[in-house]
């Protein structure tokens, strides 16, 4: 196996929304990987200190809204004396074609990573005609 | 840190006390070599330091935390991977391996260090060796 690339830091990206949150905190922008296979989309975000109970995930009008809030809490009682990032909350969202089955999706979150399974609507799964 | 009765206050609040550290000299020439990744974040709880580190996707298996002196060693492998016969429409996630040492300016109980990874954050506790902790002086 090659040698495996160094890793390199990706600054947080701050969230800069149409809609303006009511709350005062800055929201970040989950690093996302968006990948297609034959029968779904996969989105995978990137959203480090939260836990499961604390993300929302929701359609409305064709987009799809992801919100995670971090427990900050667990800083209590701590003192900075060094910083290199930021912590927030994290939103980002998509607007999603009709080729996607929006009753069909499905959530899972390891180790600070979000993965988003959107199958794919009858109509836009890949039909195979035979060749007699 | 004060809480305020607005847990969204106090979050703003907390998040503009993390950027005023942003150039903390703490660490100072004691910033070893090995990269930049992962970002980290030194605390002081106490007597104590606490540093969290953003490790999203980084497998507990695949860390690797090393302590001699005041030197910690934090090293691991990151994967990205996709199935097969997959059409990538966007990619920002990054995968790699890191090697990262830091040098903290305080002596550390080493036998006392303890690490804990839960949902991609990496917490390292680093009691302060008590030979090290500054002594009360009673005045007469």
């Amino acid at each position: 196996m090659a040698r495996s690339q160094a890793l390199e830091v990706q600054e947080k990206k701050e969230l800069v929304s149409k809609e303006e949150k009511t709350v005062p905190a800055r929201y970040y922008v989950p690093t996302t990987d968006i990948y297609e296979t034959e029968d779904a989309l996969t989105l995978v975000m990137e959203m480090p200190g939260v836990d499961k109970q604390a993300v929302d995930v929701n359609v409305e009008n064709d987009v799809l809204r992801v919100e995670a809030r971090i427990d900050f809490s667990k800083y209590e009682g701590l003192e900075p004396l060094y910083t290199e990032y930021n912590i927030g909350y994290f939103a980002r969202s998509f607007t999603l074609s009709n080729k996607i089955d929006q009753q069909q999706i499905s959530a899972q979150l390891d180790d600070g990573v979000l993965t988003l399974t959107l199958k794919k609507t009858k109509e836009a799964l890949l039909r195979r005609i035979p060749v007699s | 840190m004060a809480m305020l009765s607005d847990p969204f206050d106090a979050l703003l609040e907390f998040q503009q006390t993390l950027d005023m550290y942003r150039t903390s000299s703490w660490l100072g020439a004691g910033l070893s070599s090995g990269g930049a990744y992962p970002p980290l974040n030194v605390f002081r709880k106490g007597d104590d330091i606490v540093v969290i580190i953003e490790v999203p996707g980084v497998r507990k298996a695949d860390l690797q935390i090393q302590v001699k002196d005041n030197t910690i060693r934090i090293a691991g492998a990151k994967s990205v991977r996709y199935g097969d016969n997959v059409a990538l429409h966007r990619r920002e996630r990054r995968a790699g391996s890191f090697d990262r040492a830091i040098t903290v300016p305080v002596e550390i109980d080493v036998d006392r260090v303890t690490a804990e990874c839960r949902d991609g954050m990496l917490a390292l506790f680093l009691p302060r060796a008590e030979r090290d902790k500054p002594k009360s002086i009673t005045v007469r």
